[in-house]
């Protein structure tokens, strides 16, 4: 089955958009020091990504599979942000900071 | 299409915002923006399980973590808060000119190439998909919902 070209043009519609988001997150992971805001970073690469596939399920019509993955999606991101929290609270309690410059009790 | 024009425009906008912003606080609350934004757009996408997720879960919780994380950590003095924002603005200056140029870019690439879909969905009951046919992702939920409530407890576990 050939997808309409109506269906695709909507693709190209959101395509600059979601790159722009994902274009955002990832600079923001690469350009900050703040472990917090590197967080904020994944979380927009996730966003990017969860709009993405809820885009691609609705031009191809499966939308129950793709709400679906996003609930799953979206159950792990949880996970992950929780266990990262944890762990940047751990490293705030040792080190008094949040800076990744200041972190360098490996480096070898 | 003007609606998700809007609300795409407003996605990308709070996401600079909650880089671009100076105070965390600011940053979990656009995020929380971008969370919410996002939902009306799965909303019109004809996705409202996964709005409904989204908005409770992500735009809720995930902003209340950041917040409870923000407040445990040390809010800084003046004096740096001013030498902060001149070093951040140094690095970050570039970041919406860099994503205007990313998405014009983007928006030139227009395949005319024929797209082949896959046959039509049988089931369109969210709950027998995500309950039946997809039961090993429900699994794969709890088993990592575990290992971060274990993660969590070994993380902060009170040491004697």
């Amino acid at each position: 089955m050939t997808a309409a070209a109506g269906s695709l043009d909507l693709l190209w519609f959101f395509g600059p958009f979601i790159a722009m988001l994902f274009i955002i997150g990832f600079y923001c992971i690469f350009a900050t020091y703040n472990l917090i805001r590197a967080l904020i970073g994944v979380e927009l690469l996730i966003k990017a990504v969860t709009l993405l596939s809820v885009v691609v399920g609705y031009i191809s019509g499966y939308t129950a599979l793709t709400q679906a993955l996003i609930i799953t999606m979206i159950v792990i991101e949880v996970v992950v942000m929780v266990v990262a929290i944890g762990i940047i609270l751990g490293v705030r309690r040792f080190n008094a900071t949040l800076d990744v410059r200041n972190l360098r009790n490996l480096k070898g | 299409m003007m609606i998700h024009l809007i609300i795409l425009t407003t996605i990308v906008i709070a996401a600079l915002w909650t880089i671009m912003t100076r105070s965390l606080l600011r940053a979990a609350i656009g995020l929380a923006a971008v969370s919410a934004a996002l939902s009306v757009m799965m909303f019109r996408l004809s996705a409202p399980l996964a709005a409904v997720f989204e908005l409770s879960v992500c735009t809720g919780l995930i902003s209340v973590l950041f917040v409870s994380a923000i407040s445990l950590t040390r809010s800084m003095t003046m004096d740096e808060v001013l030498q902060h924002a001149k070093e951040r603005m140094r690095r970050f200056w570039f970041l919406p000119v860099l994503a205007v140029l990313v998405g014009i870019g983007v928006s030139f690439i227009h395949s005319t190439a024929a797209v082949r879909l896959p046959a039509p969905e049988t089931v369109h009951d969210v709950r027998i998909v995500l309950w039946h046919l997809r039961r090993l992702d429900i699994i794969g939920q709890v088993i990592i919902l575990l290992a971060g409530a274990f993660g969590v407890m070994i993380l902060f576990k009170e040491t004697k």
